[in-house]
């Protein structure tokens, strides 16, 4: 097995994980509509039914974390550092989420149901946004510059250092804004539909489906200019060793690597589809979420393809593209890899556990009755 | 300069500061979930909704202590990158593989598997709902398991090598990261500590509920499990204790010695076991280490090397190169001055081999690599200006490890006499003093957050001034970022988990409080 291989099965795998962190957000999403939820019914349900799977999503991105840091730590080591306050951001909502729903109905909880149910809002909002921000700036770049040698100066033994902002200046970019926004509506999307698939009540599935008109196109339109962003932005190539922006990189990418635009089209005609039928029965068709999801799945697997594969550097340097990462010089070693790759066989059953929870625990419908009794 | 120092401590007290809560939360959970699946298991057995009602009242205390744990990990996770970014590279080859592997094996079977455990009830058989349970309790040791192996490796850095030309050490060996002696013992003791922890929590609460006599029977249900739990716990603390001891004697003498306040060892050593510092004493001045104390012959010697005759180096003799081992060898016998002469030559041979590359001399490559390999092992000390920089927090170390110790000590007889009562409760029902114990009971819960506290503290604060040790010290491991960056985002941690903490510790109370009013006998399935 050559390291190469191995940097791009890593690849694969971190983008799977993105890309199942992508769909998961649908909790977010779902707990960014509380406070617009007036009748108190409906959103008993709903955070019930968000309740019993916002650890997935948290883990998710954990893992996500976790499995940056072991396959690509000079991303991690790069990133993190420099863009402080994008990832502090980060943290903070989601450390919010993670105490609400455990706090907001139980007796003795200091600040009262309706600050958890904002925390959960708060987080609703912001993680999607801050994480597609953090995504977007993957594609539009980064001021920062990497010099490993420094680390044997005594005086500024930092390698990796960045503008004074510090991940402000990502936040206010307009381009990874608009990414942002455009995850916060997938997410709100996604929920919708996880909420006419989780939960039996018509009130709420009638309301939902209103939502989802709203949220849906919003999002497809988004989605489309997020697209064009991508397919006009400049990347940085280094065919040859030879490092450079080249116009249009990610647009040659999907070109080079046809099988990424198919799976593109194939996601994104998925997620249509879902959204679609689901509108079209008046949500009386609830499985919406599944089609949607895969096609969700797919859409960001071959985001994070193009971003990565084809001598693209997938975290570029606007300072310096000498800088810029790469699935090659930011990797683990040879031996590292191989021995994560070995416990990454795992995955397929870590997956295989969770869809039988899954479906064991989805198997009836949430209800008033139930959450009553 | 100045704010390079000023960073470094910023980030060091935000590390801190996030471990303190976290381990606030985290040994509970451990130690609860091994008792509430007991719990569940004996009702599984025998069906007697007595302890499905007991299994109930202890899991609904779980739920609320997990979450909060849950929180605060999170960002000691990405705290490695967003503060130490230098160290996340330099060693994220090696830090990394244990941090994966946690996410992938342990939170994802904690985080499913819990869900069922809460919501599961009715919705699932009673033989899936016992199999979630044990499964999140085992999933949590996991969790514990893997961030403590890497933990482990910066105590003791193993299985890996320097490469020069991507400046960060590479993993050899996952086996040696996995079962060096130093991660066997911390993964040991840490988890079965948190045992004790769990089990002096339902004894505490118990004893509260017993005060106010609610619930009895229910409350010698849970001793039954707490208290053979929690004594289970320190026996095997302590013996994990003890082998732990002789790691660290054997791969960190600057932390025993700093623990006893050892300045000049001698063969047969003495233990203090108690004591109180001069505070006068420094490494260059002869003051006496000690106002007054009181110490057990030969105590460290055998702490340390099972040999009552065995030499224990102190500050002094480390830093001057003396030291032996058991059988009268010369070990560590190299002084400071000598390894921040070396660690520098370690660093100068990484930048002729990278020159040496650039210019393909493959004899200067391999006469820089020679350098280096031999040099190598200093390399951290290359980073000091005096040997002093290389000696922790005396005083901290010292009184830490004492207080650690002590209070194990006492809840080993605590724990023992609670389990005498556990099944022999008509010797407390009957003894006039028998509220005093209820009361005892209680104080003990937070002395033994303290002792736990306390372990982590010696670890910790012994090893410094090294990130990793003799290899990295804190200095050349964090960000690079503005003190003041840190310093807000340190106090909007603070803020957001003290005010986590005390809604915790009254929720907390308030499900105990309301639960035990409830006919803990019976229970709704």
């Amino acid at each position: 097995m050559t390291i190469e291989l191995l940097q791009n099965y890593w690849w694969l795998i971190i983008s799977l994980l993105g890309a199942l962190l992508v769909f998961l957000l649908f909790v977010q999403g779902g707990q960014s509509m509380l406070i617009g939820v007036k009748n108190a019914d409906q959103r008993s349900l709903m955070i019930n039914s968000l309740g019993r799977k916002w650890e997935l999503t948290f883990t998710t991105l954990v893992t996500f974390g976790g499995a940056f840091f072991a396959s690509f730590p000079l991303f991690y080591s790069t990133s993190f550092g420099g863009a402080y306050w994008l990832w502090m951001l980060i943290l903070f909502s989601f450390v919010i989420q993670a105490i609400s729903y455990e706090y907001r109905s139980k007796k003795g909880n200091v600040y009262g149901t309706k600050f958890y149910d904002t925390l959960l809002c708060i987080n609703g909002v912001l993680g999607p946004v801050l994480l597609g921000v953090a995504v977007g700036s993957m594609f539009f770049g980064n001021e920062f510059c990497v010099t490993k040698a420094k680390i044997l100066d005594v005086e500024a033994s930092t390698i990796s250092t960045w503008g004074p902002k510090h991940g402000l200046e990502a936040i206010m970019c307009w381009k990874n804004l608009v990414f942002g926004v455009m995850v916060l509506l997938l997410a709100r999307t996604l929920a919708s539909l996880y909420f006419i698939n989780n939960i039996n009540d018509e009130g709420l599935q009638k309301a939902q489906n209103k939502l989802l008109i709203i949220n849906g196109g919003a999002f497809v339109v988004l989605f489309l200019i997020t697209i064009v962003l991508i397919l006009t932005s400049n990347g940085v190539d280094t065919t040859d060793d030879a490092v450079q922006w080249i116009e249009y990189k990610y647009l040659h990418n999907f070109i080079d690597m046809w099988w990424c635009l198919i799976v593109l089209l194939a996601g994104t005609a998925l997620v249509l589809w879902g959204i679609g039928k689901t509108l079209k029965t008046q949500a009386k068709w609830n499985k919406g979420i599944w089609p949607a999801g895969i096609g969700v799945v797919l859409v960001v697997l071959s985001l994070f393809w193009v971003l990565g594969f084809n001598n693209t550097a997938f975290y570029p340097s606007l300072l310096d593209a000498n800088s810029s990462l790469t699935i090659r010089n930011s990797s683990s070693s040879l031996f590292t890899l191989k021995v994560m790759s070995a416990v990454s066989l795992l995955v397929p059953f870590v997956l295989a556990y969770i869809a039988y929870v899954w479906r064991a625990m989805d198997s009836t419908k949430i209800s008033l009755k139930e959450i009553r009794d | 300069m100045e704010e390079l120092t000023t960073v470094v401590d910023w980030s060091r007290a935000q590390f801190a500061l996030t471990a303190i809560y976290h381990w606030l939360f985290v040994p509970l959970t451990l130690g609860l979930g091994i008792i509430i699946a007991i719990m569940e298991t004996i009702f599984y057995r025998n069906r007697d909704e007595k302890w499905l009602a007991t299994t109930k009242f202890w899991m609904t205390l779980f739920g609320v202590n997990f979450a909060i744990g849950v929180a605060t990990g999170i960002i000691l996770e990405f705290e490695f990158g967003t503060n130490w970014s230098n160290y996340s590279w330099f060693v994220g080859d090696i830090f990394g593989a244990p941090l994966a592997v946690e996410g992938i094996l342990a939170f994802f079977m904690e985080s499913t598997f819990i869900a069922v455990m809460f919501f599961g009830w009715n919705r699932v058989s009673p033989k899936f709902h016992l199999t979630a349970t044990w499964l999140t309790a085992i999933g949590a040791s996991l969790s514990a398991l893997w961030i403590l192996v890497a933990n482990a490796w910066m105590q003791h850095p193993v299985g890996c090598t320097f490469n020069p030309e991507t400046m960060r050490n590479e993993m050899t060996s996952f086996w040696a990261v996995v079962s060096s002696p130093m991660a066997v013992n911390k993964v040991f003791h840490t988890v079965v500590s948190a045992w004790t922890l769990g089990g002096v929590f339902v004894v505490g609460v118990s004893g509260w509920m017993l005060l106010r006599k609610r619930n009895i029977d229910h409350c010698y249900r849970s001793l039954k499990v707490g208290a053979w739990v929690g004594f289970v716990g320190i026996v095997l603390t302590a013996i994990s204790g003890d082998t732990s001891a002789v790691a660290v004697a054997k791969h960190q003498p600057m932390k025993l010695a700093a623990m006893e306040g050892l300045y000049d060892g001698q063969n047969g050593q003495e233990i203090v076991a108690f004591g109180i510092l001069n505070p006068a004493k420094t490494v260059s001045n002869n003051e006496d280490p000690y106002l007054m104390k009181v110490a057990i012959p030969y105590g460290l010697s055998i702490l340390a090397n099972h040999d009552p005759q065995s030499f224990v180096p102190g500050i002094n003799d480390i830093i001057s190169g003396k030291a032996k081992d058991r059988d009268g060898n010369e070990i560590n016998s190299v002084p400071y001055t000598e390894r921040m002469d070396r660690g520098k030559l370690a660093k100068e041979a990484i930048s002729d081999h990278n020159i040496a590359v650039k210019k393909d001399d493959r004899l200067a490559v391999a006469e820089a690599d020679k350098v280096l390999e031999e040099n190598f092992k200093y390399f951290g000390y290359g980073y000091l200006n005096t040997p002093e920089e290389a000696v922790p927090n005396v005083p901290l170390t010292f009184y830490t490890f004492h207080l650690m110790v002590s209070i194990g000590g006492y809840l080993a007889v605590f724990l023992f006499v609670a389990l005498v009562f556990a099944y022999k409760r008509q010797w407390l029902e009957k003894a006039k003093w028998a509220k005093w114990w209820h009361l005892l009971a209680i104080v003990t819960i937070p002395l033994t957050y303290l002792c736990s506290a306390c372990g982590w503290i010696v670890a910790e604060v012994g090893r410094q001034p090294w990130t990793i040790q003799d290899l990295m010290p804190n200095k050349v491991a964090i960000s690079d970022l503005s003190a003041g960056y840190v310093q807000v985002t340190f106090w909007v941690f603070a803020v957001i988990f003290t005010a986590l903490l005390i809604a915790d510790v009254s929720i907390i109370m308030k499900q105990i409080s309301k639960q035990s009013k409830q006919n803990l006998n019976t229970a709704k399935h």
